[in-house]
């Protein structure tokens, strides 16, 4: 039997089989959560260096990856949805946003609560930190751009475009950001080469990861449905949809 | 086990206020999140049902 | 040759309207006198951030008449004819990116060794800012080109700009104030003018393209 994936490129089949599949990407994220954190708090042992404050990497990690990850993600199908002109994937784009955004902020918030104790200061300019920085900026752009365009359609292509730009833009930037950043030795004090990595905190670590793909991916099929009924409100699928009173 | 008691765990070794503070940033984040777009969804649908509503009224006279 | 063409009607532009071009120079001026009046007036200390400031400083210069890179032509409906017209809208962009470097590029790499007096930053020095700012500020213009053809016509545009495109910037301001740091420091900065180049003609070649496809976006 061959499924007709393009089937479910039209907005209209995607948003049943999409409500078919969050739940099973949340009960994926909380199962996977819950397996994750207590791999971490209670299996992972003390760390001899860094002592409990390691434990932060449970989600600074998982947190750090999601955010470029995401954005890679969302510049591929902007442009997929620029190239071939195909709604679904634009819409794709506007909804990994703001869950890219937050991860970054999230990287962020518990990369500074980590630095504290490790370097003493809450902010340290190192390559890393820096990047991630500007990789929020990037992702603020893209948000307000598409935010500032009335017509769905010129927003959709128009990020798509800020998008692609930055995706260029980020090997440039990580990689000028590494070069300030040897120049100006003295601040940074590396600790991610961690000597010796128990495997069950790696093996914590990793669970977590899953868990945050399958949040986002949850929460980001959540998106695109609300986006998909916010934009096809004039057609006929959304009114039939409304005639059974079966948005949900 | 890691930890003796209670107390203990949320002490994380003197470092609960850095712990703990990513850990709940990141669930305020997440509960947000997960409520904002609970939230749009709600607005949809309570227009939709306004919209259905309008045109049964209409449908009966 | 279209690209003539279009570079000599920009200038003439300018040149009617030379208040645009002032502002931008003494916008430059200012931001960098300003550092001085804040931080205290420690030489050893402005000489050491000399580089940073100039070149933030004609960051925040070039961006400043970015947004009316292409608003003028879009308001009288110039815009809507070089796109119908059969001419590339690539060498089209190009042309009016180096027309608002020769207006706002230009005065920053004139103005900057006189600001960098103020700075006390050594001959050396000063010969390397300039150099730096010649090689970085076509790129400024060549990025600003797509952040101006994509806010086109939106509201609050300009600081919308800003946000799409001082990101992006970032590697330019990196190499560029790190030339001048090497220089004073003793080391050699052959490296920073070399990478500067190859953004340079990176953007030569991308900018443009994705200059007249965000236009073509903003105009559909």
């Amino acid at each position: 039997m061959t499924i007709n994936w393009f089937k479910y490129s039209s907005p209209a089949s995607f948003y049943s089989l999409a409500g078919k599949m969050i739940p099973i990407f949340a009960f994926a994220a909380v199962i996977s959560l819950v397996a994750g954190l207590y791999v971490g708090f209670f299996v992972a042992p003390t760390d001899f260096q860094q002592g409990e404050a390691y434990r932060i990497i449970f989600i600074h990690v998982p947190a750090a990856w999601m955010s470029m990850f995401l954005y890679v993600v969302m510049a591929f199908w902007a442009g997929i949805g620029l190239a071939f002109n195909t709604r679904l994937s634009s819409m794709f784009a506007t909804a990994i946003a703001p869950t890219g955004a937050m991860f970054t902020f999230i990287a962020l918030w518990t990369g500074s609560l980590w630095g504290k104790p490790m370097w003493g200061t809450w902010w340290v300019w190192d390559a890393r930190l820096t990047s991630e920085l500007i990789l929020l900026f990037l992702y603020i752009g893209f948000m307000s751009l598409q935010a500032a365009i009335d017509d769905p359609r010129r927003a959709d292509k128009a990020g798509a475009i800020i998008a692609l730009v930055g995706v260029v833009n980020i090997p440039i930037i990580y990689f000028s950001v590494q070069w300030w950043n040897t120049l100006h030795q003295g601040a940074s004090v590396s600790i991610n080469q961690a000597p010796s990595m128990a495997s069950t905190m790696l093996l914590g670590m990793l669970i977590m990861v899953f868990a945050s793909w399958m949040y986002s991916i949850a929460i980001i099929l959540k998106r695109v449905r609300v986006i998909i009924i916010e934009r096809e409100s004039h057609t006929a699928w959304v009114a039939e949809l409304q005639k059974k009173d079966s948005i949900r | 086990m890691n930890w003796s008691s209670v107390s203990d765990f949320f002490a994380m070794g003197g470092y609960g206020l850095y712990v703990w503070g990513s850990y709940v940033v990141t669930l305020i984040c997440i509960v947000a999140e997960i409520w904002l777009i609970s939230n749009r969804r709600r607005t949809l649908e309570k227009q939709y049902s306004l919209i259905r509503n309008i045109n049964i009224r209409r449908d009966k006279k | 040759m279209i690209i003539m063409w279009i570079i000599k009607r920009d200038l003439l532009l300018a040149i009617r309207r030379q208040s645009d071009v002032l502002t931008t120079l003494f916008f430059f001026v200012i931001v960098v006198s300003l550092f001085p009046l804040s931080v205290g007036p420690e030489m050893n200390m402005l000489r050491a951030m000399a580089p940073g400031v100039v070149w933030v400083a004609a960051l925040l210069a070039s961006m400043l008449s970015l947004n009316r890179m292409f608003s003028n032509d879009y308001m009288d409906g110039t815009l809507e004819q070089m796109l119908l017209s059969p001419q590339s809208l690539s060498l089209l962009v190009l042309g009016k990116a180096f027309a608002h470097w020769l207006v706002t590029g230009i005065p920053l790499v004139i103005m900057a060794p006189i600001l960098g007096i103020q700075y006390d930053l050594p001959a050396e020095a000063l010969v390397v800012l300039t150099l730096t700012l010649l090689l970085g500020t076509p790129v400024l213009s060549l990025i600003g080109a797509i952040g101006a053809a994509l806010t086109l016509g939106l509201r609050g545009g300009s600081v919308l700009i800003s946000l799409l495109v001082l990101p992006l910037y970032i590697p330019v301001l990196i190499f560029g104030a790190g030339a001048v740091e090497a220089n004073m420091a003793g080391i050699g900065f052959d490296a920073h003018l070399s990478l500067l180049g190859a953004f340079l003609l990176a953007s030569l070649a991308l900018a443009p393209w994705a200059t007249a496809s965000s236009l073509r976006v903003s105009l559909e």
